[in-house]
């Protein structure tokens, strides 16, 4: 039972990463990544409402009438991310007002509707709570890597502190301004599953077509 | 007022395009454009869909869940803004479910054809996106016309070009590893990138 839990916990990180490789929840990853400080407090929120939602679902998992779930699922992780959303509107409005409409959007972030209809409506609660958290830290290292990457190399700080003096500022880091831009979020996730696939071969795709060797150009 | 109008609808399908520089409804933009066909047939439903919930959602939200709203009803001081993301996600699921049954009913060709992307587009987060920056900017009802028009174009548009790009790409020699997803990325990447050439454009 204590083995399966640990792999509940930690097969979504690398091996089974949401993001990487079942491609779930891109909306929010590439968006909240500006700074650092944004993308970890989206990832605290997300790990919430994930890990409650797993929860909850689990919970009343056998009580639920198969045709109408996904209304209930749905209502269940609504109700959570109103709570997420007051909450940080009360203590950090900041934040709030930085995330705008994406704290929001964590209802129709596919990660969390997928892991209840998933894993939580076919297992235990404490199951089902570790997998949540399991996939909601899977999710949050690569938020919060590639927010790293961009803040650091965007404006030479990270969390608001200088860590590369920049050029303006007398020192020797001149900002690349394309970082804080939308392209450079597909950027850099498209290289993070390279390197993830280099490293776990087993992750790469099959191709469809195989490119030929072209033959040498004959004499017509 | 007709200038003001078509500047919303430029900036909402090109310089904020949903897709490219907010990444609303990733997931999906990213599953359905292997081929041009499914990607056109999400797009069109995106479009439909999009242009019928954003003025119904500013309707609701005007007239019913904003601070102040209810004052027609005698309830003056009472706020259900709070309430906008559970009605929202009800009345895009609703939509949904009446649009797939009119065309069924009425448009049975085009329904064969848009029948399986229907669904799917519920769970959109261009859709929800877009009436939460609706109610965001305070936009009027036939400003939430326009934006709802014009984010839903954006959309179909970038799904479409990017459809294109990957079909093509499908005969090239890409690193293994970088296969698939990876490459994918990279090119959205670059279509955003392209995207970004049209903040500049007042009208």
């Amino acid at each position: 039972m204590g083995n399966g839990m640990t792999r509940a916990l930690v097969a979504p990180l690398v091996g089974n990463n949401p993001i990487t490789l079942q491609i779930l929840g891109i909306c929010s990853a590439l968006a909240v990544t500006k700074t650092l400080a944004t993308a970890l407090v989206m990832s605290a929120a997300v790990i919430a409402v994930l890990t409650l939602a797993n929860a909850s679902i689990s919970l009343i998992r056998n009580h639920m009438p198969r045709n109408v779930r996904l209304i209930i699922q749905i209502t269940i992780i609504c109700s959570l991310v109103i709570v997420v959303d007051q909450i940080l509107k009360a203590y950090a409005y900041g934040f709030s007002k930085q995330l705008s409409v994406f704290v929001g959007l964590i209802v129709t972030n596919c990660i969390i509707l997928g892991r209840a209809e998933s894993f939580a409506m076919k297992n235990s609660v404490g199951l089902s709570v570790m997998d949540g958290l399991g996939n909601g830290l899977g999710y949050g290292w690569i938020l919060i890597t590639v927010g790293a990457i961009r803040e650091l190399l965007g404006t030479g700080k990270l969390l608001g502190q200088v860590v590369l003096p920049t050029a303006a500022d007398g020192g020797w880091f001149e900002p690349l301004a394309l970082m804080l831009l939308p392209p450079s979020a597909f950027f850099i996730i498209g290289f993070l599953i390279w390197a993830i696939r280099t490293w776990r071969p087993a992750q790469v795709e099959t191709t469809e077509f195989q490119a030929q060797p072209v033959p040498e150009a004959g004499g017509e | 007022m007709m200038a003001g109008y078509l500047t919303l609808f430029v900036q909402a399908a090109f310089v904020e395009n949903l897709a490219l520089s907010f990444f609303l409804g990733m997931c999906m933009f990213l599953a359905v454009s292997k081929r041009m066909d499914t990607a056109l047939g999400l797009g069109l439903a995106v479009l439909v869909v999009q242009s019928i919930t954003v003025p119904l959602n500013n309707l609701i939200y005007g007239y019913l869940l904003r601070e102040g709203a209810l004052a027609w009803a005698g309830l003056g001081d009472v706020d259900l803004s709070f309430l906008a993301l559970i009605s929202f996600i009800g009345v895009i699921a609703a939509m949904v479910q009446i649009v797939e049954m009119t065309l069924e009913r009425y448009f049975p060709a085009l329904h064969q054809g848009l029948g399986i992307y229907l669904p799917l587009v519920t769970v959109n987060c261009a859709i929800l996106g877009g009436s939460l920056f609706m109610v965001e900017r305070n936009y009027t009802f036939p400003e939430s016309v326009v934006y709802g028009f014009g984010t839903g174009f954006g959309w179909a548009v970038a799904t479409c070009i990017l459809a294109g790009v990957r079909e093509k790409l499908k005969y090239s020699d890409v690193p293994e590893g970088l296969q698939g997803m990876g490459i994918t990325f990279v090119v959205v990447g670059l279509i955003s990138l392209c995207f970004m050439g049209f903040s500049g454009i007042h009208l």
